[in-house]
């Protein structure tokens, strides 16, 4: 039965509210399929816990992580001979608690595996489209760029970039962004390839829409889920650079607190402190496996095409 | 390689295309090298010229001027360029900051090292990887397979340098079988090939393992299975061996991206190769040393994946050029 309000609606209209009414199933489905997959949910759980504690670091941690303790040098964790509740994870080298430091490390994963994921999505994507739009000369030289970007190894080129640019924060964002764009390229530039041989986009060309329209309007809208997909998984890597780069003395300065540095730091007392290099480490791992599986489940979700598609 | 293989491959897609195609791969290598360069390059010059970072903070003005002039840092951009690009086609990266001699000779006298351990930890990402996969693939959604996939994705999410660190301080400090670090038996290589070979094995586990549940459905595999052929012949013989074209083709191009991905590795177990000296060269801002390490890097991956490139496309005559 269609109802009168219906009836009354343009064409225009009635099509916007079938879309919302799909919309709205397709989110649903969504909820049903993470449901099903337990890596799916994992991963999602993960995640927000992390986002959590992150957002919440300064309520949730019991002590300043910044605070130096000189009483209480390298406490071992709570459940072994020597240690206490007061700190659950035990304390390093300084007397500060490490639970603290591994939560308040948590904000610059999450800071620098969004930051360069989007700085580097920003480039790949825009170079992607490009190519695949125009083709000819401009793909060429884009293609070729990429070539020479996959040739070296992303921690390589950071390295390079380390060399002559002055550690901290936003170097380090620009430069994992900078360095890791390709992937973006390669993928949006496929897709753009066969997008830009569909009807609607040359009826749209006939019709004399501008090539910054069709782009936005017909293209970039189709290439989203592959985007969002990919941008997931590569937050995985990004943090792990982070924390590389960041262990070399190359990333993140202190006293800013990241999961690398406290790595580098435990490193030195391994002989003695177990517990110091142990943690960071447990931290860098259960993050980056929530965020694989969360974007691995998004794969399977958002663009089936892709299945078993590498990273 | 038998020649027949070749020839096949020959009729199959025409000659013509093939040496095509690898002509113009071929013809590529030289061309990325050169945007390489130039992307170097460019980064130096913009960052401003590395004379004030080399010397100490209190050297005179005249001091930096000339030092300058003599690294020729004080020539118009084309100028440089051109010079640069020059030196670098006669594999000429200037002399090494700290040690003073040729920086290329210095990458190159660690190279062997860095692709000893690169083998080394092949080795052992497939001896994990092929049993993990089959098995898993052989028993699909079982326990078995839940803890074989469950293990390739710790593989492929942990640091491999904190699980470098790990291995020191479960083997090396607590158990005390193996050395901490450097070089001189077998023992020292054991813990490093492990630290890298358990992402690349995370990674064939599950290559491995997906092709095999693939083929294991193939109609071949019915026929041998209702011929009444043992499961241990169908298994190896007629899935794994078929499985393999691609389980190749990503542990050549993994060990590829190890030779120039080995560096906190190579720098946590104190192992001489490439990447040790590379972290080195950054922290003395020794950018000679950094600029032919990139080359030889850059090199070693393209030729690995041409080389890739030609034996998949020999191995499996069914790809296409284009």
């Amino acid at each position: 039965m269609v109802s009168r309000n219906q009836l009354e609606l343009t064409p225009y209209e009635a099509d916007r509210q079938v879309t919302k009414r799909q919309k709205s199933v397709k989110y649903k489905l969504l909820l049903s399929k993470l449901l099903k997959s337990k890596t799916g949910l994992l991963g999602l759980l993960i995640v927000l816990a992390l986002f959590f504690v992150a957002i919440f670091a300064p309520f949730i941690s019991p002590y300043n992580p910044n605070e130096i303790n000189t009483a209480k040098l390298l406490t071992p964790p709570a459940w072994s001979a020597g240690g206490s509740f007061e700190h659950i994870l035990g304390t390093d080298n300084l007397g500060r608690d490490i639970l603290s430091r591994i939560i308040y490390g948590s904000r610059i994963s999450i800071i620098v595996g969004i930051m360069s994921v989007i700085v580097a999505g920003t480039i790949g994507v825009f170079f992607g489209l490009v190519a695949g739009y125009f083709g000819g000369i401009i793909d060429n030289l884009v293609m070729r760029l990429v070539d020479a970007f996959l040739a070296v190894p992303t921690i390589l080129f950071c390295l390079v970039f380390l060399t002559v640019l002055n550690p901290g924060l936003t170097t380090l964002i620009l430069v994992i962004g900078v360095t890791s764009w390709v992937m973006y390229a390669r993928l949006v530039r496929g897709e753009t390839l066969s997008l830009r041989e569909r009807e609607y986009v040359k009826a749209a060309r006939t019709m004399g829409v501008s090539n910054f329209k069709i782009i936005t309007r017909h293209i970039l809208p189709n290439v989203t889920s592959s985007i969002i997909v990919i941008s997931t998984l590569s937050i995985a890597g990004t943090i792990i650079t982070e924390s590389s780069l960041s262990f070399l003395g190359l990333g993140i300065q202190p006293p800013t607190i990241s999961w690398g540095i406290m790595l580098s730091e435990g490193r030195e007392y391994l002989a003695t402190s177990w517990w110091l290099a142990t943690f960071p480490g447990i931290a860098i791992t259960m993050t980056v496996l929530g965020i694989i599986f969360l974007g691995e489940w998004l794969r399977d979700v958002l663009d089936p095409k892709s299945q078993g598609m590498k990273s | 390689m038998p020649p027949f293989l070749f020839q096949d491959t020959f009729k199959l897609n025409g000659e013509d295309s093939m040496l095509k195609y690898f002509a113009f791969r071929v013809m590529q290598i030289p061309l990325v090298l050169l945007i390489i360069s130039f992307l170097i390059f460019i980064l130096v010059y913009i960052a401003g010229d590395p004379v004030a970072m080399m010397l100490s903070a209190d050297a005179s003005p005249q001091e930096i001027q000339q030092f300058r002039e003599a690294l020729g840092f004080d020539r118009p951009f084309h100028v440089q360029f051109g010079h640069y690009i020059m030196n670098v086609i006669i594999g000429d990266f200037g002399a090494s900051y700290q040690y003073g001699v040729s920086a290329l000779s210095l990458v190159l006298d660690r190279l062997p090292a860095t692709i000893e351990l690169a083998t080394a930890s092949m080795i052992i990402a497939i001896a994990i990887a092929i049993p993990l996969g089959v098995i898993s693939a052989v028993r699909p959604n079982t326990l078995i397979d839940s803890i074989a996939t469950g293990l390739s994705a710790i593989g492929k999410a942990v640091p491999n340098f904190w699980l470098g660190i790990m291995l020191i301080l479960i083997f090396a400090v607590n158990l005390k079988v193996m050395p901490v670090s450097g070089t001189g038996s077998w023992k020292h290589i054991v813990l490093p090939a492990i630290t890298l070979g358990t992402a690349m094995s995370a990674e064939i586990t599950r290559l491995v393992r997906s092709n095999m549940i693939e083929i294991l459905q193939q109609d071949y595999i019915r026929t041998a299975k209702s011929k009444g052929q043992k499961s241990l012949v169908i298994i190896f013989k007629h899935a794994f061996r078929n499985s393999l074209v691609p389980v190749i083709t990503i542990t050549l191009l993994q060990m590829a991206s190890l030779v120039g991905g080995s560096f906190i590795t190579e720098m946590i177990f104190s192992w001489p190769g490439v990447g040790q000296l590379i972290i080195q060269a950054v922290y003395e801002k020794d950018l000679p040393i950094i600029q032919a390490a990139v080359f030889v890097t850059a090199i070693i991956i393209l030729l690995m994946n041409l080389l890739t490139d030609i034996l998949y496309r020999v191995l499996d005559p069914r790809i296409k050029y284009n």
